[in-house]
């Protein structure tokens, strides 16, 4: 055996293998997506509970008029973008569609999400390999992140409704119904907050899962998001499913 | 007969000079929203039709209904409705009583079939079949059920009748159940408030009898003339709540500038009412005006959506001091924390597996 064909399969043994699995349009959607439910979330926090008083003449004055103005501004940046998402998941590749349907009518899903679990419990010694999301995130970002998003742009909506009022497609297509659905306003706007902190609660664990997976699965998963491709460190296992 | 009699003429037997008979229909046309062509209209239907004869019932309730309506501060108003329409049955306003009092009832229902309003005040208990509500020796249940069953159109007075109101608040022992759930085949018109606007409820009634059919209706089913619009879309201190100035607490000094009342749990970005255009005792003042937020008396459930002094809705099932942020922050934290201790339980098994590489 040459000295060179050593070299060769040295050099074949440390290369990554990587798939291009978040196309650009996913890539800057989530990013514009972050900096929407940041500042919804913000907004919308001080919308319940409002800053201190400010003293002063009202005319001159716009401060939680201003708050509102970027929730709303906020919130339709958000709508669009999902809507934009939802159009993509037809029109982007396949890993594009995953969010939006998790297969559960699969055994080998289950099966990804038990193991994903076990992993998580530190009661499996390795990961299995994805090349898009594996299936327990699959779980967490369809229930949490795309119902989160969906019911809370519905309430959003009702809510908006009030203020544009009778006869506008706000009012006309969510807050005519959602209202009595929930009860009353009052109750709209209470679950319209609890939801605030479930998109939070998914933010905690998406960033925490993000980052640790980046390190524990040996595959690049924060800098995917902003390359679009997805590295694995370690070449000698290969992706295990292709959903 | 008195049926054949018209509301002109019942005003001007009254005494009423053709001029405040003309002005009352302008002010009632203004009031309904409905512009100064429509002032004629409600003249010539006031002069031409036959009163409709309009059954008041009281179920269970505290009648403030009644003492609102009979303060209407529209000029004539209190007069003009209560000769205009037929009343033929009130039990808390009518000079007859007993047997006489229900014979009067029992005359409309069977020589009016189908052409006669049902105006219900309060509501009926449905539990221990309705034992909890008694008038002329039965359950009111029973009685709504007669008086309605050929009536043209129901009206709903006030929250009772609307919604359930304060006897229908957790956990409802009587089973107290709005009207539209009891009777489910005629046309409803809610006007909740408790009480609703005097102004409020003389307009209804004009409104049905001037044209003979039903105010239009939100989803909800209450008229989107008084209706369609939040306290807060028309709140004289709207100012100061998108300036940011709030009264943090009563008798502060925010709350003598007259700051916005949001912070201490003011209802009115959530009520749908005219308080805030119509106002209450000839427009005199409403809650807001008053010093104190709305509490929101005219929403469903409004007794069970408390605190009344807080912005954020108590949520029951996490304690008594639970709101939306209470539970939210719980809820983080405690992810906030199985995230830490996950972290660094994570921490300790690479640094146990790089020892061992």
């Amino acid at each position: 055996m040459s000295m060179q064909q050593d070299m060769s399969k040295e050099l074949q043994m440390h290369a990554e293998p990587a798939v291009y699995v978040y196309e650009a349009p996913i890539r800057i959607w989530h990013w514009i997506n972050a900096f929407a439910i940041f500042t919804l979330a913000l907004t919308g926090y001080f919308i319940g509970q409002p800053p201190p008083s400010i003293p002063g003449e009202p005319t001159f004055t716009f401060l939680f008029g201003y708050i509102r103005f970027f929730h709303f501004a906020a919130g339709y940046i958000l709508l669009i973008g999902f809507l934009f998402r939802v159009y993509w998941a037809f029109a982007g590749n396949h890993h594009a569609r995953q969010i939006f349907l998790p297969q559960v009518w699969r055994k080998d899903f289950w099966e990804g999400v038990v193991h994903e679990l076990k992993w998580y419990f530190f009661l499996a010694k390795e990961p299995k390999k994805y090349v898009g999301h594996n299936p327990l995130a699959t779980l967490i970002m369809h229930i949490m992140f795309v119902w989160g998003t969906i019911f809370m742009i519905v309430t959003g909506l009702a809510l908006y409704g009030e203020g544009t009022g009778m006869g506008t497609w706000q009012y006309d297509w969510f807050s005519s119904w959602v209202i009595p659905l929930f009860g009353q306003s009052m109750d709209v706007h209470t679950w319209h907050r609890v939801g605030m902190w479930w998109i939070i609660i998914f933010v905690i664990v998406h960033i925490y899962a993000a980052v640790r997976e980046d390190i524990m699965s040996r595959q690049t998963i924060i800098s995917s998001m902003i390359s679009g491709w997805r590295n694995f460190r370690d070449p000698s296992r290969k992706p295990g499913d292709e959903i | 007969m008195q049926a054949t009699e018209t509301f002109y003429d019942v005003m001007r037997r009254q005494g009423i000079s053709r001029r405040s008979f003309l002005k009352f229909c302008s002010l009632t046309a203004a009031a309904m929203g409905l512009g100064p062509q429509y002032a004629s209209q409600i003249a010539h239907a006031m002069e031409n039709k036959p009163r409709i004869p309009v059954l008041w019932l009281h179920g269970l309730e505290c009648t403030c209904c009644t003492e609102s309506f009979i303060r209407s501060a529209h000029p004539l108003a209190k007069d003009v409705i209560l000769s205009m329409i037929s009343l033929d049955y009130d039990d808390t306003i009518m000079a007859a009583a007993g047997h006489q009092a229900e014979e009067a009832l029992k005359d409309v229902v069977e020589n009016y079939k189908g052409n006669y309003i049902v105006a219900v005040e309060g509501n009926p208990p449905l539990n221990e079949d309705g034992m909890y509500c008694i008038v002329a020796g039965k359950p009111f249940t029973e009685q709504l059920r007669y008086a309605t069953e050929h009536c043209k159109a129901i009206i709903s007075w006030g929250s009772c009748a609307s919604y359930g109101c304060v006897q229908a608040a957790r956990p409802n022992p009587t089973r107290a159940t709005p009207v539209h759930k009891v009777i489910t085949d005629k046309p409803i018109i809610k006007v909740p408030g408790c009480p609703p606007i005097a102004e409020v409820m003389t307009a209804v009634i004009t409104y049905m009898l001037t044209f003979d059919k039903l105010p239009a209706l939100d989803r909800v089913g209450r008229p989107k003339m008084f209706y369609s619009q939040r306290i807060h879309d028309k709140c004289y201190r709207r100012p100061h709540f998108d300036a940011g100035q709030f009264v943090e607490s009563f008798d502060d000094e925010n709350a003598r500038k007259g700051y916005c009342l949001y912070k201490v749990g003011c209802k009115g970005p959530t009520t749908y009412n005219a308080c805030s255009t119509i106002r209450w005792n000839e427009g005199v003042s409403f809650p807001i005006q008053a010093g104190h937020g709305c509490i929101g008396c005219s929403e469903d459930a409004f007794w069970d959506k408390g605190s009344w002094y807080a912005r954020l809705q108590d949520i029951k099932a996490f304690g008594a001091e639970s709101n939306a942020d209470t539970v939210g922050t719980a809820a983080a934290a405690a992810v906030g924390t199985a995230v830490a201790v996950h972290a660094a339980a994570s921490v300790v098994k690479r640094v146990a597996q790089k020892k061992g590489e």
